[in-house]
């Protein structure tokens, strides 16, 4: 097996050039044709360009949602995965995404209407919401003194989503026609963020977690073999931990944040990129980054294409693609 | 090379010590067996000598500076501790496995060289696995994964390895494998060994030195051929048994007999 380092580069230039490809060839797909030389023709004006204006005005933002969306929902998968040395971890195992979403609910149900540095209230409530699940979630796991405990971390997760959807029918219930179905339209995951100011708030955010993140991928191989194996080698255990649940969550926060709960991503990508790259978090972590983009922009492309009389939320598209494909994964051993 | 001084352990505040005032100290090249019933304290006490566990009471002494001077890292550059069992929830393959041995020795964002990988193969040969090197981890034998296991371990080039167990669960073929190699890494390369074991032919074959622990305290220690007696394997289980050296063997053996009443 070759070295390390020539294995990196192999799935970093083969993963990249894949997103690449995705991000120049996502905004060309689309109900109406239009042509990249016209697009990028600098001799006619930006007013009078049909092409540049749906290339850049309604494809592009939507193309670079579902990149960050799916790189953020990719890597939150891997992370939880070896945090929880457990493969069926998802970015909503811990409740993280359940909690954005009632925080979603909350503010289109009770019309809580404001904005922030241009952001609408219902993507601050859901990652408000993240953040408050993230926290109880933590404080829940660190009430023992040593470290995170794996199963407290699962049941927690587990409960603290049934919990919340508790609390999304309750507050479903509460609504009228109009507001249940934004709600549900929400519920279903949809990329149609309609500008670049959601994208750019969020942005910050996923970079921040992606620069926690590129500290931990060979620390979560060890830990992924048990925590005292992991100390015994020189891991820092529970600092370690503590990044990797703080920076998983910040993902999936600004994610569903930004989309909605969108499904399978962050279970089906990293399934998909160890058959390619093996384990080693050095080579999953930024490949399921990458290949996560690329993935949603794909399933983008196809809810925006497949019904001639409109769009599907995209949250549809990867659970259709996603729940047969997984299933074909586990029995395929 | 390392001095316990009158440790102890518990789990919470209050709850019952799990290592009880226990001492000991290891010179460079022994071969040590921790002996004991379920729940003794030999797992904590191992931990508690790797540095993963820190004493409630109590110091030890690694190279004469306290383990809490220590950092994490700088300690697994020195010591290594093996586990009981090992399950890997992911396909890691057994080069994979034996390359995290490197952790300690890289920086932060290094990643494992020529050096590392040559180090990792001579540790796969040194346990006579590198036959496996490409195969995935999960689809090896229960032996097989505890040599590879140690492998990886010895690719922390420690001076001093610690053992929980290293033989339980293992058929009598691989038992004796995985002794032979601890003899060979201990007597060649000058490994210093510390092994918790229930199984006392093993400890008699191994072990130049034992500990006895009996619900977290030390009720014996010394040479080997002192310590395993008829007296002690009957304080310790609660069973009467013959001990006597095999002539063909040309160590201690121990045949149960039956159950103290």
């Amino acid at each position: 097996m070759p070295l390390i380092r020539k294995r990196l580069v192999l799935t970093l230039a083969g993963f990249g050039a894949l997103l690449l490809a995705a991000l120049v060839t996502g905004p060309l797909i689309g109900s109406t044709h239009i042509s990249l030389g016209k697009v990028f023709d600098r001799s006619i004006p930006f007013a009078d360009n049909a092409d540049a204006q749906i290339f850049f005005i309604a494809r592009l933002p939507r193309v670079l949602a579902a990149a960050l969306v799916g790189a953020s929902l990719a890597a939150a998968g891997v992370v939880f995965q070896a945090l929880l040395r457990n493969p069926l971890a998802t970015p909503d195992t811990l409740g993280v995404s359940s909690g954005a979403a009632l925080g979603a609910m909350l503010a289109i149900t009770f019309h809580i209407d404001f904005a922030l540095g241009g952001i609408p209230s219902v993507p601050l409530a859901s990652f408000a919401g993240s953040v408050g699940a993230l926290g109880i979630v933590y404080a829940l796991a660190s009430a023992r003194r040593r470290g995170l405990s794996t199963i407290v971390l699962l049941l927690a997760g587990v409960t603290m989503t049934a919990f919340f959807q508790a609390l999304i029918l309750f507050t479903q219930y509460l609504a009228d026609f109009a507001d249940t179905f934004r709600t549900v339209r929400w519920l279903m995951g949809t990329l149609d963020v309609g500008s670049y100011a959601p994208i750019l708030a969020a942005l910050p955010i996923v970079l921040l977690a992606f620069a926690m993140l590129a500290t931990l991928p060979r620390s979560l191989d060890l830990i992924s073999l048990g925590t005292d194996a992991a100390a015994a080698r020189g891991v820092n255990v529970v600092a370690a931990e503590r990044m990797a649940l703080a920076s998983a969550s910040l993902a999936t926060g600004a994610a569903v944040s930004l989309a909605g709960p969108v499904g399978f991503i962050g279970l089906v990508v990293p399934h998909l990129v160890r058959l390619v790259v093996g384990s080693d978090h050095r080579l999953v972590l930024p490949a399921s980054a990458l290949f996560g983009a690329a993935f949603l922009i794909g399933c983008d492309a196809i809810a925006r294409t497949i019904w001639s009389s409109g769009e599907l939320p995209v949250g549809i598209v990867t659970a259709l693609i996603g729940g047969p494909f997984f299933l074909w994964l586990l029995v395929r051993k | 090379m390392l001095t316990a001084d009158r440790v102890s352990f518990a789990y919470r505040a209050g709850a019952p010590l799990v290592v009880n005032d226990a001492s000991l100290t290891l010179a460079q090249g022994d071969l040590v067996g921790i002996l004991g019933p379920n729940g003794s304290g030999k797992t904590t006490l191992l931990k508690m000598l790797s540095g993963t566990l820190t004493p409630t009471a109590g110091t030890i002494t690694f190279d004469r500076r306290p383990l809490s001077g220590w950092t994490r890292r700088e300690l697994a550059r020195r010591i290594a501790l093996v586990p009981q069992e090992t399950h890997a929830p992911f396909d890691f393959t057994v080069l994979d496995i034996v390359l995290m041995g490197r952790f300690p020795h890289l920086g932060a964002f290094a990643l494992e060289g020529p050096a590392d990988l040559e180090i990792a193969r001579q540790a796969l040969a040194s346990t006579g696995t590198s036959a496996f090197e490409d195969r995935p981890f999960a689809t090896l034998s229960g032996g097989e994964k505890q040599r590879v296991v140690i492998a990886s371990a010895l690719a922390q080039s420690p001076e001093l390895l610690l053992l929980d167990e290293p033989t339980a669960s293992l058929d009598l073929g691989h038992q004796l494998d995985v002794q032979l190699l601890l003899h060979n890494l201990n007597s060649e390369r000058g490994v210093t060994m510390v092994l918790s074991t229930h199984d006392l032919n093993l400890a008699a074959a191994l072990c130049r030195h034992l500990i006895l622990l009996r619900d977290g305290r030390v009720v014996a220690q010394g040479p080997t051929d002192e310590v395993l007696t008829p007296a002690t394997v009957r304080a310790l289980y609660g069973v009467d048994a013959d001990v006597h050296r095999h002539a063909a063997a040309g160590h201690l053996t121990v045949t149960p007999i039956g159950r103290v009443r």
